[in-house]
């Protein structure tokens, strides 16, 4: 019950906790190496691609295990436009994003009408359909298995962005912007009609809400959203492979949706830590670490099968009326 | 006369699919979900054969073809434990948990079945002793020619296919197992043991799986801890080809993913045979989504 109190205190005083995570973020690289400055950019960036999963699974309730197809396909646009048009680095992220999101509107315009298992299983397709096309060279411009390197590093107003810092701050510029559009997103009309076409899809449809076209919308900004993300990837390994479409990459995203609590941004947070921080921290377990991974995914469902930070909204679903008898604070209520 | 090969090698490799896919189907049928540690228990039935079949080799010296058959069976039952295991471990305690919570949890099972095999085992490629395996084959024209290992690959899934379609068909179990797929609320009520029917499910599905993992590593000779996840996609695609639930479904979703993906390989490019397996898998879905043989509509929201 000790989440709960936080979350209520979250609840509570928004603005402390927000301006206090800021300025953590703000002062957390200064005391690391440069080894755990990379660490938490890369949290950073995980972080990111939660959120932006947690648009397509989250709120809209739908299936996607085949995202770091776009995480991928944002990293080869940033990568394709620098090497074979010289673009520099930074100008071609809204080229990732763009990319991206078209891509994810060709990709689920036809397989929109499916639900459940059946689109889960279409999006693992489409993922895989991207890694092997990566990995066949396809037009002769992704570099194969190897995939492309020599990509230039960014440069902001004559600064070249080299170390580890500095993209920890480029990514969190990113980040603060993404987490704050997203809360605005997640109480707007749009964000309101995800959620009730996740609720209901009947009733949203027989309210007046395009379903199709909402559904559309999770997916373009959820894609877009992972393309940008590649693209700070790109920016800062300057080499990809077509390993970032990887299966295994795109169950990480989605379990750090899950695990943290579905719907729910601190949860995406708390779910990265998990997946992606705490294993990078326990590098001497290298061989084992996917067996832990696993054995922490299976029991933290059975015990928290909502999530490790839920939106209360999932919670109720999961636990009904258990949770009444030991009510939260409702502060903004 | 090539296309005949083909078509040869496209049915061996299809019942391998339909072996794994018939354990995908059949958990889907009763549980509605999708059990992505399939495709890894089936890797663990080579990984098994291959340590039972070295130690047996150990011990009988004549090396008699028989010998198999013991392996066959240590591997069944071992899978079969296993998949009962984690069913009972990993699925039963999120019946209620919503349609998110089952994923993350077989995705985890999934995670530690590889890592432990690639931990026991060595992440390096496995080769299976020769002369386990029945060498020489038919010559039918020039061209064409059936190995005996072929022909015994196909001998052995019929009558599994066979077996389990009868099995469904006419025991009391198959036919519990039928109703607990249609409506597990109805069938309690109706005196079925819901619980225990999910667990010979169970049971089945992953012995089965176990007994394919054998046979494809047999076949191919040498196999390493990725083909769990290759392989188990491929099936799932063939079980829903043939329209999930259903398993005479999965059997001809099985044969016919086989045939194209051969074919595929043949005239088209092998490098994108994987590509257009999936691109067919997403094409049936989207005209239709309950496969060949499915009438129900899966629809689990």
């Amino acid at each position: 019950m000790r989440i709960a109190k936080i979350q209520a205190s979250f609840r509570r005083y928004p603005y402390a906790w927000q301006i206090g995570l800021i300025i953590l973020a703000i002062l957390l690289p200064l005391p690391l190496g440069d080894y755990y400055r990379t660490v938490a950019w890369r949290t950073g960036v995980y972080i990111m691609l939660g959120l932006s999963l947690n648009i397509i699974v989250g709120y809209a309730g739908l299936f996607q295990l085949g995202h770091a197809a776009f995480y991928a396909l944002g990293a080869y646009t940033a990568a394709i436009m620098n090497l074979k048009l010289g673009i520099p680095l930074l100008l071609t992220f809204p080229f990732s994003i763009l990319i991206a999101a078209v891509f994810g509107y060709l990709i689920t315009r036809p397989i929109l009408h499916l639900r459940g298992d059946y689109l889960a299983i279409v999006t693992i397709a489409f993922g895989e359909v991207v890694r092997l096309a990566l990995v066949n060279n396809i037009f002769g411009i992704t570099g194969g298995a190897n995939g492309l390197s020599g990509i230039d590093r960014p440069n902001l107003f004559g600064l070249e962005l080299r170390q580890p810092i500095y993209h920890y701050y480029l990514m969190l510029v990113f980040l603060i912007f993404t987490i704050f559009a997203i809360r605005r997103l997640e109480n707007s009309r749009l964000g309101r009609a995800w959620m009730y076409v996740r609720e209901d899809e009947a009733a949203a449809e027989a309210m007046g809400i395009d379903t199709t076209r909402v559904k559309l919308m999770a997916f373009i900004l959820g894609s877009g959203w992972a393309g940008l993300c590649g693209a700070l990837y790109a920016a800062k390994l300057t080499v990809i492979s077509p390993d970032l479409s990887r299966f295994l990459e795109s169950v990480v995203m989605f379990s750090i949706v899950v695990l943290g609590g579905t719907g729910s941004i601190p949860g995406v947070v708390v779910g990265t830590l998990g997946m992606v921080t705490l294993p990078e921290m326990f590098r001497p377990l290298k061989d084992w670490r996917d067996a832990w991974m696993g054995i922490a995914m299976v029991v933290m469902m059975i015990a928290r099968p909502e999530g490790l930070w839920p939106s209360r909204r999932v919670r109720l679903e999961i636990r009904g009326d258990q949770e009444e008898a030991n009510p939260i604070p409702a502060a903004n209520s | 006369m090539q296309l005949i090969q083909q078509l040869i090698n496209g049915i061996t490799i299809g019942s391998f699919y339909a072996l794994v896919a018939l354990g995908y189907t059949m958990v889907y049928g009763v549980l509605k979900m999708i059990n992505f540690a399939h495709g890894d228990l089936f890797m663990w039935g080579a990984y098994l054969g291959l340590a039972s079949l070295t130690f047996i080799v150990g011990i009988f010296t004549n090396g008699s073809p028989w010998m198999i058959i013991p392996v066959v069976i240590i591997v069944a039952l071992t899978v079969a434990l296993a998949g009962v295991l984690v069913e009972r471990v990993a699925y039963r305690p999120l019946r209620t948990a919503g349609r998110l919570a089952p994923i993350i949890s077989a995705l985890g099972v999934a995670f530690i079945l590889e890592s432990l095999a690639r931990n026991v085992f060595g992440a390096s490629w496995k080769t299976y002793p020769t002369g386990v395996v029945p060498t020489g084959g038919i010559q039918i024209t020039p061209e064409v020619r059936v190995s005996t290992m072929q022909l015994s690959v196909l001998v052995v899934s019929f009558i599994l296919m066979a077996g389990l379609y009868l099995f469904i068909q006419r025991t009391r179990t198959g036919t519990a197992m039928r109703a607990v797929s249609q409506d597990p609320g109805v069938s309690r009520l109706m005196g079925i043991d819901v619980n225990q029917i999910i667990s010979r499910v169970f049971l089945i599905g992953p012995g089965l799986g176990g007994i394919a993992g054998l046979i494809v590593a047999l076949y191919y000779g040498s196999f390493d801890f990725t083909l769990g996840w290759t392989f188990g996609l491929k099936a799932f695609i063939a079980a829903i080809l043939g329209g999930i639930g259903n398993i005479p479904g999965a059997m001809i979703g099985g044969m016919l993913l086989g045939v194209i993906e051969t074919l595929a390989s043949g005239y088209i490019s092998p490098q994108w045979k994987d590509v257009i397996a999936y691109v067919i898998l997403i094409i049936i879905l989207v005209f239709r989504p309950t496969g060949i043989l499915g009438e129900r509509v899966a629809e689990k929201v």
